[in-house]
């Protein structure tokens, strides 16, 4: 091939030009495969709130609810547990739940609006599992330390009847407090906070 | 003389398709090592495997539905409804199991011969991307039984991503499609278990064989055999690779066949290790099974990952477990390939490491209890330290002086007169019918306490020489 006579700095100019426009395009192209992978608009839409009655949950009784797909616990906490739970700042990562997923209604030590009945989403902080419940004391399987609460059987993250993590266990942050509020004394909403109700 | 006309359509073809060159670069006229041993098996059995189950696959896909309503069922259905289709899903299910012992071996035995090395780091990398398009084919293969441990297991995984800084919960989020694991993520993971990545599997297995055509297998010796030609310019030490090994490979296939077999008529869920146990429970998003544990060819990175009583730590660990796997070609300094010419320092570091794998593997199934989070530590650090520490114990080992050309290892079938000289001796028989014409040639062979002691003491004296 001659090469005479030819511009190479136009040449070099065109290759450069159609690199980068074909990058950007190739870049725009990919856009919406990418984000068709996000969650549909019906899956978006699927969050709906969830009523519950808690009149026939007994004390120390917990029970399962789906909220999103995800299962969303009840708890009715006896006056013994709500003494223990204030005896174990010291071996907490974030006994004052300053790093963790709750409503600003649940913002305190017990976590939940009510210090009895205790709303938590059972999903593990660290991957995702749901932590079983234990409420009995210093099981032979969990040892003298177990206080009750709710132990992961993936990972062995430890979790008090508040939902707040135990420090040296995988998971980060306490156990996350899904937005919910009181329609009647015994009637729950799970999904809509007690914030956006009054607001 | 006339051309027949099945010469002539040869020839047509043959113009227009270099089917011969082709042939005959990569099987007829590729020269291998002759000293290949039984290690050596594993790539073409790899291949074997993956060809086990793009065939097994197709079929499945022919009566399994990829929907969270249906899943479950329609594996059951395929169990117990279709003409032997009990007989293709365990074809697939053990395969998946094969496919990561004949990969964990053929990688075993990189490390034993130092295959990882100069000039096959390309071979190195291709493999080591090979093996994580395996993971990920293997874990969402996983979820489309749509059983308790395929949803809980997935669920785990994805949440792995979320432990990312700033990004992470978004592309957790991306990749589940949802805000769990859900009807939409099986669909994709259908997708990609079926399309995506077998696709990247076939095209990283090309590479890898190119790369291998292109530098020249290794072998136990380490030795480069295109160092010494003969006047032809064929390796002296190398043979034809058809027929010689495509000859030997068929031995190893069907030895691995009749194992195989074995598994999939008498033992195919293995114990709960092939197929797990809570698999047989639809999924449950509601309840986590009591106890869960990846499939066993994930549990030394799993138990990595519990070890580590941090979230992003953790994931970091588990990772990087896989990571320095990558950067092995680099970290390895010694200037000899085999471990017959290295130095005891990287036996005894490669045997710690075997141990460690191992142990990990083991505790991964297990639940995590104290004890065994503090013996995942040990081992999790023996792991690391086997990789990270390389740079330095194999610069500094002794290592042992590698012949130019292969060493002739003698068979067993030529050791053994000798041995049997050395360890017996011969006993004339008193024979009490007194037939005198074969007396002089009446005698027995006796074990012979002296010989056997040596042959002993030189067996031990030679495995500890071989340490050092």
């Amino acid at each position: 091939m001659n090469n005479k006579g030819v511009d190479q700095s136009k040449r070099q100019f065109l290759t450069s030009a159609l690199t980068v426009v074909g990058t950007v395009g190739t870049g725009y192209l990919a856009v919406p495969f990418l984000a068709q992978m996000q969650p549909s608009a019906k899956a978006m839409a699927a969050g709906a709130p969830v009523e519950v009655d808690i009149s026939k949950i007994e004390p120390g009784q917990l029970i399962r609810v789906a909220w999103r797909g995800k299962p969303v616990w009840i708890l009715n906490r006896t006056p013994q547990v709500l003494e223990t739970l204030k005896t174990l700042d010291n071996e907490l990562r974030d006994p004052l739940s300053q790093e963790s997923i709750q409503p600003e209604s649940s913002k305190n030590p017990v976590r939940s609006i009510k210090p009895e009945v205790f709303v938590a989403v059972g999903l593990c902080t660290h991957l995702g599992c749901s932590p079983t419940f234990r409420p009995e004391i210093a099981p032979n399987d969990l040892g003298d330390k177990w206080k009750g609460g709710f132990f992961c059987p993936c990972h062995g993250s430890w979790f008090d009847l508040a939902g707040r993590v135990y420090r040296g266990v995988p998971a980060p942050t306490n156990l996350e407090i899904p937005p919910y509020r009181y329609i009647t004394d015994t009637q729950l909403i799970i999904g809509e906070s007690a914030e956006e109700a009054s607001a | 003389m006339k051309r027949s006309r099945i010469t002539e359509c040869n020839d047509w073809f043959l113009e227009r398709f270099p089917l011969t060159k082709l042939w005959n670069e990569h099987m007829a006229h590729y020269y291998a090592p002759k000293n290949f041993n039984f290690w050596y098996f594993f790539g073409s059995l790899a291949l074997l495997v993956l060809v086990n189950q793009i065939l097994t696959g197709i079929f499945l896909t022919m009566n399994y539905k990829p929907d969270a309503k249906l899943a479950f069922d329609s594996v059951e259905y395929i169990m117990r409804d279709v003409n032997w289709g009990w007989l293709i899903r365990y074809m697939h299910s053990t395969g998946s199991s094969a496919f990561f012992i004949v990969v964990y071996l053929h990688m075993f035995r990189g490390l034993l011969y130092g295959s990882f090395k100069h000039p096959r780091e390309l071979i190195w990398i291709f493999g080591m991307l090979l093996f994580v398009a395996l993971m990920a084919e293997a874990f969402m293969g996983y979820l489309l039984p749509w059983g308790q441990m395929s949803y809980w297991g997935a669920q785990v995984i994805i949440s792995l991503f979320s432990a990312i800084p700033v990004i992470g919960d978004d592309l957790s989020l991306w990749l589940r499609g949802d805000y769990v694991v859900s009807d939409a993520t099986l669909n994709r993971f259908f997708a990609f278990h079926v399309i995506a990545v077998p696709l990247a599997l076939v095209m990283l297995v090309f590479l890898h064989i190119v790369a291998l055509h292109e530098v020249g297998s290794n072998n136990p010796d380490g030795i480069e055999i295109k160092d010494s030609k003969d006047p032809w310019g064929h390796p002296v030490d190398g043979i034809p690779f058809h027929p010689y090994y495509t000859v030997k490979d068929l031995v190893g296939v069907g030895v691995f066949m009749l194992f195989f077999a074995t598994v999939i008529f008498y033992m195919p869920e293995m114990g709960g290790y092939f197929l797990e146990h809570a698999n047989f429970i639809p999924a449950d998003p509601m309840k986590t099974p009591e106890h869960i544990a990846p499939v066993w060819y994930f549990t030394p990175f799993y138990a990595i990952l519990r070890a580590i009583p941090d979230k992003f730590a953790g994931v970091i660990g588990m990772g990087g477990a896989i990571v320095v796997l990558f950067l092995l070609p680099w970290l390895d300094r010694s200037p000899v390939k085999s471990i017959r010419y290295r130095g005891g320092i990287y036996k005894k570091a490669l045997a710690l490491f075997v141990i460690s794998f191992l142990a990990l593997g083991y505790l991964g199934t297990q639940p995590a209890t104290p004890t065994a989070t503090i013996f995942a530590r040990i081992f999790s650090a023996i792991y690391f330290g086997f990789f990270l520490l390389m740079p330095l114990y194999t610069r500094w080992e002794k290592t042992k002086p590698v012949p130019k050309r292969l060493t002739t290892v003698h068979s067993l079938e030529e050791q053994l007169p000798a041995l049997i000289e050395e360890i017996t001796v011969l006993k004339p028989v008193a024979t009490e019918i007194g037939h005198t014409a074969f007396k002089g040639s009446s005698f027995t062979r006796q074990p012979n306490p002296e010989g056997i002691r040596n042959v002993i003491s030189r067996l031990a004296k030679k495995a500890i020489g071989s340490l050092d």
